[in-house]
């Protein structure tokens, strides 16, 4: 880890000024990713900029009721705060799928949303890594990757977006607020990530310097029955392997809304639209949730070692839509 | 202008303040072990992978191995080292040491830390990823065994303590529970 | 003023529970490791390792490094003191990565090429990385496949190879055939505490403050690799942080004794957690053959195992999987062998159950599927091939109750109302399954001394090289010494962890408690024939000394081993192949148990390690780079508090009569046969048997399950 500044910032235009147009300076949130990335000599940042401070730890009812949740908001404030619990359970049941109780009393969601994958390349110096040494080649693509990407990948990267958190906030389309020297913006989640392409190492449209400010999440009633489902391969304190958030509204033994995401799949979480578009007006069964899995994944590209994930994701389309329609049911 | 790479800070810990210079790099981990001779925290992995460094900031858990300690300056830390009251142990530590939840000991502190956490967490209401309905209506989940596995995850034992750990746990969050109700224990269901 | 053991005999401290004497200090914070220990004048060691797999070093570039803050010295292979690594040590060979920095080869990735030592620790971690090393690459061979070419039978042979009858013949005679393969990946210890070692020069003497698993032997290796006499050597280990086979003599003690030397101040060395991916050995991956033919009625006519695993391309290693075998089950023809091939990797080394972890899963798996086609109950199958002998040594056995903890496990888990047919039981999307598997693991010994003082106040001090590596050995030893001294245990202080107490068995192989055991007895039953003569204690106290060598050379040869039998209950998620253990049951024939609160906590955490073994462990290797993939804790997933629900372990009575110390190894038993259970348990859950571990859940899904995924059904 080579020596740097550190900042600590009060306000937030204050935090904009202090790291200022320093391509080498970075914020600092909770640091559970960061600081493990400086540690690894990935990230060697010459200037922190504390930003834990900052007034942002609020979660709000927004008048139209939905929530705006503070960029420093802690993991563990958000899993347990009551109206996120109310209405948006599977944001809830994500945050707390993700990682351990001491990691979600640290980390933010401001940098939930800009944690760097766990592909075990990208985190050794020495591999080819196109994330994090532009041109170098990917290793994954011809080495170990059964926790790699099989939707929206390129050649050039196959790694995965380990966030639980964000799964869940995709599939309840919150958008992204954030604050530059000038002036503010707002990005939906969709819009956030960008494709992976032939560029990788750019992984999101925020401009250079920009700090964000909120995550807020638009009203969706749908959202009141929603549950997050986390596969990972021990039962606690690992990455997804494969997960989905889903939420659903059945009127009249029709789908009336559905929402679907998925995690570990892509470069970002993954919104399911071509699967809800399918489920959406359709009736309520197994088979139908299943051919819009289908419907979504047809797009899947799997490599080698990694196509056990489209039998994982159409399954757990099924299951969870299944348990949601029963509970929807009693 | 290049910024200054270290700061004197002052660190509150176990209720004493400490003053010292340090390099913007060192972790609260190292600062507790290398510089203050506060060796009761482990360092397992030094990347947030096995909660041997778990220690409390401003009451909540936390590894010290991803906490900085210049951005420490100004929260209460409590190391291992604090939480016996004098010669008196916690009940968490006496459940520790009573069922054996533990061998060679260098996870011990972290799990403690954590357990201590886990009770609070779980008194103030919230749930796991193992509560079966995360709905604030859905009321508290007992804290079973399957609720104290999942919230102690993050502390890995490799001796492969983890049935009397968890056992400990439960029996010392019945303690605090009984102690926290001035009588018998509400009810808790004990793990197994 | 005169001491006697007291009016009333007082014995019974073994047998019954006792908390750790070093409790305490364990829950406090107190207990201090190796890397804890604190000394004016530190100066931090990093060390830098190989990211090639093959090749050599061509260059070193230090000048920069040298003019980084704080940095002190950076020593490598055109620096570095000299040392000896050709010798033969308490357990052998040496690994060749201790010959730290005496030539430019570079065998493996992760083979440590340079050390950093610096005024602090974030000085010397930056400088380490910073320093550029460059390498000549050559191509490298990692890939580990059954029957490769260059698979050998090391030698000796005789060891690595048994045969007898005619195993072809008898298979084709059988009305019953299993031929199956089976594999393991390659397995990290990783005890909690990673190795650190701070050393000094004091008096002349090199004092080492390490964590290890025996104090004498790193003590007496490390006198070899630097030429020193051994007196002239101090190892001090008072607590560690695990170990599981993995703490001897490594590059972290050389390199600190190395820079202390050069830098004339006291250096620590700590591994981080990547670093002990590749320093400090490993399980090896393991393939297996196993073959087994039965008449209908599931007699064994043939038996055979061929196992292989790999070692490195400085160091034979022979995880000698096909031992178990040997021990377990008798056949008209018995075939077993180790096999071998060299790589370019690193050495691997004892791991928790070294042969009998990989070898049980193979042979016990293999057994459940013979058992499945002669529609024999399990442990029936068992029971009707129960040898009255050694099958290979021919030698009788020493006890033998191996069948007593079926039946008493079988009564206590339920089995009697077990139904054999896979794939029949659901719960929701759980599929549910309960399997079995035998466990043995050798019981011996080896020569140690002890030391046993009587003091004036009626005290007594056992002093002993023995090691508390976290199986309770500080606290077992004080039972036994006080019965053997006829005392309260709380009149006895046993001190360990420290090289100037002598020559004594390490912690390992099952073998430590029992080895030490045996030297103290025999200490404490000389120092009760000295007091008994009467007399005044001088304040230095009255000292007796013992030597096992010639007791444990006197032990008549016999097979000697604990046993057990597992049992556990898996719950399998069909729609995303996760494997859930739900309950365990161990039971074991293990001697005489001396502690049952911390000896409970040895077989669980043996039973934990099988969980950990059949579902989650796996390291894994990039074959383009040659070196490990995600090499970190979450990386490599061992069992977390999640993964691991009741487990019960439990023993019968196990006397050995012509035993003088009845005690068994307690500490590698627990993983015996565990992977075992939990695979059989996944294939009466799901109908479709698993050989390859850990049983993940892509493998789950890929293998599919006998029902189809629940998400199948209607809405």
């Amino acid at each position: 880890m080579r020596e740097f500044g550190y900042r600590r910032a009060v306000d937030v235009p204050g935090a904009v000024a202090l790291l200022g147009a320093d391509p080498e300076a970075r914020f600092l949130g909770g640091g559970t990713n960061l600081v493990d990335l400086m540690k690894s000599g990935v990230e060697r940042p010459a200037l922190l900029v504390d930003v834990r401070e900052l007034p942002l730890d609020r979660i709000e009812v927004t008048q139209d009721g939905g929530l705006r949740i503070g960029a420093t908001v802690t993991n563990s404030d958000l899993a347990a705060h009551p109206e996120v619990r109310r209405r948006y359970p599977a944001l809830a049941q994500a945050v707390l799928a993700g990682a351990s109780g001491q990691l979600r009393n640290m980390a933010t969601v401001g940098g939930n949303l800009l944690q760097r994958t766990r592909c075990g390349y990208f985190t050794d110096l020495a591999a080819p890594c196109n994330k994090r040494a532009p041109g170098s080649g990917c290793s994954a693509v011809e080495g170990e990757h059964h926790n790699h990407a099989i939707l929206g990948a390129s050649a050039h990267c196959v790694a995965v977006h380990p966030s639980d958190m964000g799964v869940a906030l995709a599939a309840f389309d919150a958008v992204v607020s954030y604050e530059t020297a000038d002036g503010p913006g707002e990005l939906p989640l969709d819009a956030f990530y960008l494709p992976v392409g032939d560029t990788p190492h750019r992984e999101t449209a925020l401009p250079p310097g920009a700090l964000i400010t909120a995550v807020t999440l638009p009203p969706a009633p749908v959202a009141a029955l929603s549950r997050y489902r986390k596969v990972r391969e021990r039962a606690s304190y690992a990455f997804a392997i494969g997960s989905i958030a889903a939420a659903l509204d059945v009127r009249d033994g029709v789908v009336h809304e559905v929402r679907l995401a998925f995690g570990a799949v892509a470069s970002r979480p993954w919104r399911a639209r071509t699967a809800e578009r399918a489920l959406t007006g359709g009736p309520v069964s197994a088979d139908a949730f299943a051919a819009a899995a289908d419907a979504e994944l047809a797009a899947a590209e799997a490599l080698p070692h990694n196509g056990y994930k489209v039998t994982l994701t159409r399954n757990l389309v099924v299951a969870v839509l299944t348990d949601l329609a029963e509970e929807a049911a009693r | 202008m290049t910024p200054s790479t270290s700061s004197a800070i002052t660190l509150n810990i176990n209720g004493e303040k400490h003053t010292l210079p340090v390099d913007h790099r060192t972790t609260l981990l190292d600062a507790l072990r290398e510089r203050l001779d506060l060796t009761g925290t482990k360092k397992g992995c030094d990347q947030g992978q096995c909660g041997a460094c778990t220690v409390l900031i401003d009451g909540r858990r936390a590894v010290s191995c991803l906490q900085l300690a210049v951005a420490a300056e100004g929260r209460e830390i409590t190391t291992i080292e604090g939480v016996a009251d004098g010669d008196r142990l916690h009940p968490v530590q006496q459940a520790f040491l009573d069922l054996d939840g533990y061998q060679c000991g260098y996870c011990t502190p972290g799990q403690i830390c954590s357990a201590l956490a886990v009770i609070e967490e779980h008194a103030a209401g919230w749930p796991s990823a193992v509560t079966a309905d995360v709905r604030p209506e859905a009321g508290v989940p007992q804290l079973t065994a399957e609720e104290i596995r999942e919230r102690m995850s993050g502390n890995l034992c490799r001796c492969g303590a983890y049935v009397s750990i968890v056992e400990a746990v439960a029996r010392a969050a019945q303690v605090s529970a009984a102690e926290a109700a001035q009588g018998p224990s509400a009810g808790t269901e004990a793990a197994a | 003023m005169t001491t006697t053991t007291g009016p009333t005999r007082i014995t019974g401290a073994v047998g019954t529970a006792h908390t750790r004497v070093e409790g305490r200090d364990k829950v406090t914070g107190a207990a201090r490791y190796a890397g804890e220990i604190p000394f004016a004048d530190l100066a931090h060691g990093w060390l830098v390792v190989s990211t090639v797999a093959r090749g050599s070093v061509r260059s070193v570039e230090t000048a920069p490094v040298l003019a980084m803050p704080g940095v002190l010295t950076v020593l490598h292979h055109g620096n570095a003191p000299r040392v000896d690594a050709d010798y033969i040590g308490l357990l052998g060979q040496p690994d060749p990565i201790v010959g730290l920095f005496q030539s430019d080869r570079v065998p493996c990735a992760g083979w440590p090429v340079a050390l950093v030592v610096a005024e602090t620790s974030e000085q010397a971690r930056e400088a380490a990385e910073a320093l550029v090393v460059r390498y000549e690459t050559e191509p490298h061979d990692i890939e580990f496949t059954p029957d490769r070419p260059g698979t050998y039978t090391p030698e000796p042979r005789e060891t690595m190879e048994t045969d007898k009858g005619d195993l072809e013949r008898e298979l084709a005679a059988s009305a019953v055939v299993v031929d199956a393969r089976y594999s393991t990946p390659e397995e990290h210890h990783h005890p909690m505490e990673p190795h650190a070692a701070t050393v000094r020069w004091d008096g002349g003497r090199l004092e080492v403050h390490d964590s290890n698993q025996g104090s004498k032997w790193v003590a007496d290796e490390l006198a070899k690799l630097f030429s020193l006499d051994p007196a002239s050597v101090r190892v001090l280990s008072e607590h560690i942080g695990g170990g599981f086979g993995s703490k001897g003599v490594r590059p972290h003690q050389v390199a600190a004794a190395m820079a202390a030397t050069v830098l004339h101040r006291p250096v620590r060395v700590v591994l981080t957690r990547r670093q002990m991916f590749s320093l400090v050995g490993y399980r090896s991956p393991t393939t297996h053959r196993v073959r087994l033919g039965a008449d209908a009625d599931g007699r064994l006519r043939a038996f055979g195992h061929d196992a292989q695993n790999l070692t490195s391309t400085v160091k034979e290693f022979v995880e000698q999987s096909a031992g178990f075998g040997r021990v377990m089950y008798d056949a008209d023809a018995h075939r077993t062998a180790n096999r071998l091939v060299r790589l370019d990797v690193p050495t691997p080394t004892w791991m928790r159950a070294p042969g009998e972890a990989p070898g049980s899963f193979a042979v016990e798996s293999a057994l459940d599927e013979l058992a499945e086609r002669c529609g024999i109950d399990p442990i029936a199958l068992r029971a009707r091939n129960e040898p009255t002998a050694g099958p290979v040594s021919g030698l009788p056995f020493a006890g033998r109750n191996l069948l007593a903890c079926f039946e008493e496990g079988a009564r206590r888990f339920g089995w009697a109302e077990r139904d054999p047919r896979p794939g029949v039981r659901r719960e929701g999307r759980w599929l549910l399954g309960t399997g079995t598997a035998a466990a043995t693991f050798p019981a011996g010994a080896a020569p140690s001394t002890a030391a046993v003082t009587a003091q004036p106040d009626g005290t007594f001090t056992v002093r002993i090289t023995a090691s508390d590596i976290g199986t309770g050995a500080r606290t077992a030893l004080t039972l036994i010494a006080a019965d053997a001294l006829e005392v309260e245990p709380g009149r006895v202080q046993v001190r360990i962890g420290d090289s100037d107490f002598g020559h004594a068995m390490v912690a390992g192989g099952s073998t430590g408690t029992r080895s030490w055991a045996w030297a103290i007895m025999a200490a404490a039953a000389d120092l009760r024939e000295q007091l008994a003569l009467g007399g005044d204690i001088p304040p230095e106290g009255v000292t007796a000394r013992s030597d096992t060598s010639a007791a444990i050379a006197a032990l008549p040869e016999k097979e000697r081993h604990s046993y057990g039998a597992q049992f556990a209950e898996v719950a399998v998620d069909t729609t995303s192949g996760e494997v859930r253990v739900r309950r365990m049951l161990g039971i074991f024939a293990a001697g005489r148990i001396v502690n049952p609160l911390t000896a409970r906590g040895q077989f669980i955490g043996g039973m934990t390690w099988g969980i950990s073994m059949a579902l989650h462990e796996e390291a894994v290797r990039d074959r383009a780079s040659g070196a490990h993939v995600g090499p970190d804790l979450a990386g490599y997933h061992f069992a977390a508090h999640a993964d691991v629900p009741r487990i019960e372990a439990d023993w019968v009575d196990d006397p050995d009569v012509d035993d003088p110390v009845g005690i068994k190894g307690i500490g590698e038993i627990g993983i015996v046969g565990a992977a075992a259970a939990v695979a059989n348990a996944v294939w009466h859950a799901t109908g479709v048997r698993h050989r390859d571990l850990p049983i993940r859940p892509d493998r789950v899904l890929l293998a599919g399950t006998g029902a189809g995924p629940d998400g199948s059904r209607r809405a």
